[in-house]
């Protein structure tokens, strides 16, 4: 299995993502966002971070480098295509997924464990989880307050394209269990043909017992054929 | 333009000390050349009023690379792992302009880290505001925890552990410390000292602004009423960029192109350059109007005495300028040769061909003032509290008003706001009594903790001195790690003043015998003077950063109760000293007498036997005891779990609460196994460690027999709210 990193200027997950690839035998390339062509690769990961120091707006800048015309390429041939935290952010900006990412209704910057339930475990990133399954993951940004209009709304319900809900220890998705204010607590979601996943949480920094838990292993095992 | 005498008070200087200038140029300086004095001149680049003290301080021990005297500390860890670490203060721009003033602190410590080699691996600091109820104490909170969290999240470096405390004391001038971590190969670490003549000095990273002209003089005066009127003297940070300078700078560093390397901090290119040449005894030319500006018109004035962040000056071995410029060019940062290394021992400043101003080197430097300020010892307190005499209040409720209290209550509000695990190895993050950090790709890790004690060196800085080494090392040790070094950030009053240069030279005092007692040296530091505002200074707030090593990191310990029906010892004697302890201060708002008594060998036995328990697998939690004492310790270790305690008071106690919130030093709780039970108390028994046996945890409540009953629950409650309520 061949996976690429897209590595910006201010991504700063980069080195974490590729460690926890490495970990589960991926064979793994960075790719400076200067570049304009890919590696052969079964999986892109938009690493999290402040790419181009999200100034103008997170996502923005990178939307719009040379390297995302091929990441865009890729993703429409079917490639897998994973977007974490800003990586999120850059894939609503490059309309690879629909909605938008705006500030954490507190205003303020967020990182704690939070628990997140798997709405849809028929995706090729989620077969490994259970349905349901409550997950304790990281997260740890500014603007993860997930909006969209309510006709897509309506069309992420009806298709299955929900990835992940914030929600508390026993399950509970309501109010009190939805860290930043997202849309129907919406903590993942997928494209139509749910080979894109874009996600605020960080699985990355769940795959070792001694820093955190390994609740993120099964997202990256599940794709290893 | 002639030099006035208002000119020279306008730079700080004093008019003995423009005397002093006259005679080592043998003429009158041109303005720019005042400047650059005035920058390097000031308390806070030439340690004029603490060098003499700071000397006597350990700075030496098998365990250390590099002392003070670099951009950082470095200490051995084995192999071929080094640790980078320093600590810095950046009061006075926070409290201007809270946001920026605490981000550009943040970005200055971590540069001074990367400069060396080091990729920065955790960042922690130690902010100190006013009391809650002063009006501008909420601004100020927000906007410095947002400016720390800013710049650490954005960089991707994990802050991971600090403090946050109330105190009326800094009602006019808040402190920010911020202390950064860096990891680096033993035999990779870059140095500022300049070496060679006719190598090319090249200036790299942002351009060059008309922000933060004379920051360092700035950080060198005290506040009064115009100090809003400092504004523009505050410098802006820019992570991204320092993202970026990180990433190029560390690419470079992997082969030998830099023969010396030094961050432009406070007073930039000035110091930068002067330092460089001085430490290699040479002279330096620098070409000002090749120096990138971004802002139209600027003069060799501004641009020796900019702040603008961000930047570094690096001189070059011959042959490497274009593999370095490609480096830079990627990383899309300015890289321009601004000058060259001389053999004439002079800073040359030159524009447009031609030269604006020629200073020796050593004026700049060796020369630079010494003083031996007058300091008067601490009268020392005699008075004693008698309980007697005060309104009787129970444990219970002596409890509450200390963990419901703004300096007790939970800081997950601010915590929160910063990135703890990014980077992935995190091992445990702020709560705990240190944080610890994996070195990345191996199982050793570190120990990371800052601490200050302002109350108790306020009363007797002697002790007050010691004791905030000790509760450091403590704090290490609570973790299983061995204590190696420290850094320390000196926040006092003005020192022209006798009182405070005696709190100074008392405070020393006190952490060097400390450190010396525990082989704990100082590897860096930093003086922040003029704390204070018309006259009124602050109390004496040393600040100590300390690391630590665990060899091999298995399962991190930390203070929370695992499981219900351990046994539950105290380590270490308890006298009940009530003066100068929370128990008193939050209750009846007694701040008086003096603190607890340091008993270093008992603080060092004590410290050895819970390493060695660690270490045995014997401890399922500890936790030390500090402020608000035994009860505060427990509940603390209760706090978050399901598990609270179930002990009894010890028969024939005459002083409870002496017992429970009494803050005598040296002390320790542990969680044990009751199968280890036997084994623990003969291993201390044969080390004549003294120790109490307590009691049990239990299920969901915390009980003193007799005395009091509550649940976790509300423990957990009475210790969240203050903050979200704030």
């Amino acid at each position: 299995m061949k996976s690429s990193v897209i590595v910006f200027p201010g991504s700063n997950c980069d080195r974490d993502i590729a460690v926890a690839l490495e970990k589960l035998q991926f064979k793994n390339k960075m790719v400076w966002h200067k570049e304009t062509s890919l590696p052969k690769s079964d999986l892109i990961v938009i690493p999290g971070g402040f790419s181009y120091g999200d100034y103008l707006r997170s996502g923005a800048i990178a939307g719009k480098s040379l390297i995302i015309d091929e990441v865009i390429k890729a993703a429409n041939s079917g490639c897998l295509v994973l977007g974490i935290c800003n990586g999120f952010q850059i894939l609503t900006e490059t309309g690879l997924l629909k909605g938008t990412l705006l500030r954490n209704k507190n205003l303020r910057f967020i990182n704690r464990d939070v628990n997140i339930k798997v709405i849809n475990n028929q995706t090729k990133f989620s077969s490994k989880y259970k349905s349901n399954q409550i997950l304790k993951i990281n997260i740890a940004h500014n603007e993860g307050n997930y909006f969209t209009n309510s006709k897509h709304l309506d069309q992420l319900k009806k298709d299955n394209l929900i990835a992940f809900k914030y929600c508390d220890e026993n399950g509970n998705i309501n109010e009190s269990s939805n860290p930043n204010g997202a849309l129907e607590n919406i903590a993942g979601i997928y494209n139509t043909k749910k080979n894109i996943l874009g996600m605020m949480p960080h699985p990355e920094r769940m795959v070792d017992d001694i820093i955190s838990n390994t609740d993120g292993i099964s997202l990256f095992s599940g794709l290893i054929n | 333009m002639k030099i006035t005498k208002h000119i020279i008070e306008k730079h700080g200087l004093n008019l003995e000390e423009f005397k002093s200038i006259q005679k080592l140029l043998k003429r009158d300086p041109n303005l720019l050349e005042l400047g650059v004095f005035s920058a390097m001149w000031n308390e806070h680049c030439s340690y004029k009023s603490s060098r003499l003290h700071l000397k006597k301080l350990p700075t030496k021990g098998k365990q250390v690379i590099q002392g003070p005297g670099e951009n950082a500390g470095v200490i051995d860890i084995g192999d071929d792992d080094a640790i980078v670490f320093k600590i810095e203060s950046h009061n006075h721009p926070s409290y201007i302009e809270p946001y920026q003033g605490a981000a550009t602190g943040v970005g200055g410590i971590l540069r001074d880290v990367f400069t060396m080699g080091a990729r920065p691996i955790a960042l922690l600091n130690s902010i100190h505001f006013g009391s809650p109820s002063h009006p501008k104490t909420k601004t100020l909170l927000n906007g410095v925890v947002s400016g720390i969290g800013g710049y650490g999240n954005c960089i991707g470096i994990p802050t991971v552990a600090g403090e946050t405390k109330f105190n009326e004391t800094y009602n006019e001038n808040i402190l920010v410390n911020a202390m950064a971590v860096g990891h680096a190969q033993k035999s990779k670490i870059f140095y500022s000292k300049a070496k060679g003549i006719n190598k090319s000095v090249v200036y790299v990273g942002s351009k060059t602004g008309r922000d933060g002209i004379h920051g360092a003089s700035m950080a060198s005066a005290e506040f009064d009423e115009n100090s809003e009127e400092k504004k523009p003297t505050v410098q802006v940070g820019d992570p991204f960029t320092e993202k970026l300078l990180l990433e190029a700078c560390l690419e470079l560093m992997k082969d030998d192109s830099i023969i010396a390397i030094q961050d432009m901090g406070a007073a930039g290119l000035t110091s930068s350059s002067v330092e460089m040449a001085s430490k290699g005894s040479l002279g330096i030319e620098l070409e000002l109007d090749k120096v990138p500006c971004r802002e139209e018109n600027m003069t060799p004035y501004e641009m020796m005495l900019s702040e603008s962040q961000e930047r570094m000056l690096i001189i070059l071995e011959d042959g490497k300028e274009s593999h370095a410029r490609k480096i830079f060019e990627k990383w899309d940062l300015d890289f321009v040769v601004i000058g060259k290394t001389t053999n004439t021992k002079n800073l040359i400043m030159k524009f447009k061909n031609k030269t604006e101003g020629i200073i020796p080197i050593e004026a700049l430097a060796s020369k630079a003032p010494i003083y031996d300020r007058k300091w008067s010892k601490k009268k020392q307190s005699k008075k004693k509290i008698e309980l007697k005499s005060l309104k009787k209040v129970g444990l219970e409720e002596g409890l509450i008003k200390i963990l419901s209290s703004p300096n007790h209550s939970n800081k997950s509000w601010v915590t929160n706001q910063y990135d703890q695990m990014v980077m992935c190895d995190t091992a445990q993050r702020s709560g705990s009594d240190a944080a610890i950090i994996r070195i990345h790709k191996k199982n050793k890790a570190i120990a990371v903790s800052v601490d200050s004690s302002a109350n108790y060196c306020k009363s007797h800085p002697i002790t007050g001195g010691k004791q905030i080494v000790c509760e450091n090392w403590r704090n290490i040790i609570s973790v299983g790690a061995r204590p190696l070094a420290i850094t320390n950030c000196l926040n006092f009053g003005n020192p022209e003043n006798s009182e405070v240069m005696g709190e100074f030279a008392e405070c020393l005092d006190g952490i060097k015998e400390a450190c010396e007692f525990l082989n704990y040296p100082v590897v860096s530091g930093n003086v922040s003077f003029y704390n204070g505002t018309n006259k009124k200074n602050i109390f004496p707030t040393p600040v100590i950063g300390g690391v630590g090593l665990i060899k091999k990191l298995s399962k991190p310990m930390n203070h929370y109760f695992k499981s219900e029906k351990s046994n539950i010892l105290l380590i270490g004697k308890t006298f009940g000293h009530l003066e100068q302890s929370c128990f008193l201060k939050e209750n009846f708002s007694i701040i008086e007498g003096i603190p607890p008594e340091i008993n270093l060998v008992n603080e060092k036995n004590n410290g050895e036997i819970i390493l060695k328990l660690i270490n045995n697998g014997l401890i399922k939690s500890v936790h030390d005891v500090s402020n608000g004492g035994l009860l505060v310790a427990l509940s603390e270790m209760s706090i978050g779990t399901n598990f609270g305690i179930k002990i009894q008071k010890p028969k024939k106690l005459t002083n409870l609460t002496g017992y429970f919130f009494g803050e005598d030093q040296g002390r320790y709780v542990i969680e044990i196994d009751p199968s280890n039970l036997d084994k623990v108390v003969k291993l201390l028994n044969e080390n004549n460690i003294y120790h109490d046996n307590l009691g049990v945890t239990q299920k969901e409540f915390f009980e003193i027999e007799d005395e009091m009953k509550i649940s976790n629950k509300e423990l957990f409650k009475v210790n969240n709210h203050w903050y979200n309520n704030f």
